[in-house]
């Protein structure tokens, strides 16, 4: 409430003449004028060229900076001060003088000084003129600061959901198709493995990056995927997990073990023939929570790009929620593919 | 009596197929197999008149496993993968089945299938796989060499040579046929890595150590194995502008 007192333009004209209005009765006062004689000189003089100040600077938020614009404010401020001048001061003036005690010298006075009035009406508003240009300037560039930092925040946010949102919709029909499969021959499984599916997509489901989980949690949505995975593909795949206490109480984004399981179990299946076993290992570092998945695969025939196997998206989500490129690391070593993540705590 | 093979990772999605085909007596399951290696081989030993065929399999895809077959058998692809249903149609599969499938649709698939058995069967041919090229996935080249099948990574072959109806492989451990054409290699291969230098030769431009003059308007390329390819004009003006010089 009060800032927006301090912002607003009626405020500032006020302080702008009281301001000017003391100057002016200080200058008048040094030609031996009364200080009520000075003060009301200077007041109204004052008065005129704040209301045209205020006029100029409000016209001057539709009139950026240009050379024909330029041109403007100086037939503007010209036309407008010698009309104050001119035509209103050496009449008006008078009118409210004649209610104090005026010294009879006073006409002449100002008279003599009318031209002086002017140039100095005119310069203060070339004056106004430039501070309002440089203001608005200003206040533009923050507004584009802002917009942009909105934009930016907008677009991250955006991004975050799509790189979330990239469950692999085959893993889903594959699951469906193995249900079909079961619902005849094993009808228990079929209905165990609806239910663990359920909740694994309950789990996927309104989950906003910035509310961590705990790694106790996100283990246990990742213990679901691992359990339909194991019925789709049988004696082949095999999990362990290993946390201690400690880790399991770190927290990180949720969803994000997910999909390096997922692109582990891929690559270990597909670049072997027969059993694998996806290890994955939690540990606290420094104030960082270490995860890491190993699979196998087979260095002849496989050739990983860049980070390697389609990580790239879970590398740009932590960057962009820990604005750090290097929390994804990858390596290949003999035939076990390990990747490792890392989580900071605060 | 109708030979049919299965060929799919998921032992479950193989038994949703069983059960399937338990409503047409004269159809007999000769063999289920779990990658496309076995594929291969039990095609090669059973040749079945239709084959179910998963896309996404271990070591070698669906497609990768027909190239490798000099007769394919009809093929009903079964897989949850919508994307390569268009890829599937031009290698001249009976049907396309999206994982889960009813039994409705599956019945249709088999009937179309069945029908057109009466009349012409529709094989499946090498320029029908030739178009199913996959640019994304041309990082390895699978060849059979023998009864053995091998994989072989992109950034491990020197050149391509022309050869007949083949094209012969050059790698550090010799060279492999393929049946294919110059043109599909050029087209499926990454053109910054693979240059054709001359009407027969196809180069890996990492393996070029230096270019030799040879009479006049003539080069040849010298490779770090030692070994020297023509090089023809347009190659020669192709290379010099991959290489910026």
């Amino acid at each position: 409430m009060k800032s927006s007192t301090f912002k607003s333009p009626y405020f500032k004209f006020t302080i702008w003449w009281a301001f000017w209005t003391i100057v002016g009765t200080i200058l008048v006062h040094k030609f031996n004028y009364s200080w009520a004689v000075s003060f009301t000189d200077a007041a109204i003089t004052q008065l005129d060229w704040t209301i045209a100040g205020y006029c100029l600077n409000a016209a001057l938020r539709y009139m950026p900076p240009s050379p024909k614009n330029f041109v403007n404010v100086l037939a503007f401020s010209i036309t407008v001060a010698a009309i104050f001048t001119f035509a209103i001061l050496p009449y008006g003036m008078p009118l409210v003088m004649k209610y104090i005690n005026t010294p009879l010298n006073y006409e002449s006075f100002l008279e003599d000084s009318i031209f002086v009035r002017f140039v100095i009406g005119w310069m203060q508003l070339l004056f106004v003129a430039a501070i309002s240009w440089m203001w608005y300037f200003l206040e533009e560039q923050q507004q584009n600061v802002k917009m942009k930092s909105d934009t930016e925040q907008l677009a991250r946010d955006a991004e975050l959901s799509q790189l979330r949102q990239q469950l692999q919709p085959h893993f889903l029909f594959n699951s469906l198709n193995s249900i079909n499969a079961l619902v005849v021959s094993q009808p228990e499984l079929a209905r165990k493995m609806i239910q663990q599916l359920s909740d694994f997509l309950r789990g996927t489901v309104k989950k906003d990056d910035r509310q961590l989980v705990t790694l106790e949690e996100e283990i246990r949505q990742l213990s679901l995927y691992l359990e339909i995975e194991k019925v789709r593909f049988g004696y082949r795949l095999r999990s362990e997990i290993t946390a201690d206490e400690e880790s399991r109480k770190c927290v990180l984004p949720p969803l994000l073990l997910q999909p390096i399981v997922e692109n582990a179990i891929k690559f270990g299946l597909y670049d072997t023939i027969g059993e694998i076993t996806i290890s994955i290992s939690a540990r606290m570092e420094d104030k960082n929570l270490v995860v890491s998945v190993k699979n196998p695969f087979d260095p002849d025939t496989s050739i990983p790009k860049g980070t390697g196997f389609g990580l790239n998206s879970i590398s740009r989500r932590l960057y962009l929620i820990y604005f750090n490129n290097t929390l994804l690391q990858t390596a290949a070593e003999n035939s076990t593919f390990t990747t490792t993540i890392k989580i900071p705590q605060l | 009596m109708i030979k049919v093979i299965l060929i799919d990772d998921e032992p479950l999605a193989r038994s949703m197929v069983k059960e399937y085909l338990q409503s047409y007596p004269d159809i007999s399951i000769v063999q289920e197999c779990d990658n496309g290696f076995d594929g291969v081989k039990a095609i090669t030993q059973h040749k079945p008149d239709l084959i179910f065929l998963d896309i996404q399999m271990p070591k070698i895809n669906g497609f990768e496993m027909l190239e490798l077959l000099d007769t394919p058998p009809s093929v009903i692809f079964t897989t949850a993968f919508d994307e390569y249903a268009i890829k599937a149609f031009e290698a001249h599969a009976i049907d396309y089945l999206l994982k889960p499938f009813a039994k409705e649709r599956f019945d249709k698939a088999m009937q179309k299938w069945l029908a057109g058995r009466q009349s012409a069967t529709p094989v499946v041919t090498q320029s029908f796989i030739e178009s199913v090229a996959q640019p994304e996935e041309r990082n390895r080249v699978v060849v059979k060499k023998g009864s053995n099948i091998v994989i072989i990574p992109v950034h491990t072959i020197h050149y391509l040579e022309a050869f007949d109806d083949y094209v012969k492989i050059h790698t550090k451990d010799g060279f492999y046929l393929k049946k294919k054409t110059m043109s599909y290699f050029e087209k499926t291969l990454d053109p910054k890595e693979f240059v054709r230098i001359h009407r027969s030769y196809l180069l890996n431009v990492q393996e070029l150590t230096r270019i030799e003059p040879l009479e006049k308007d003539n080069h040849i390329v010298l490779l770090k194995s030692g070994v020297r390819i023509p090089l023809s004009a347009t190659g020669y003006s192709k290379l010099k502008e991959i290489l910026g010089i």
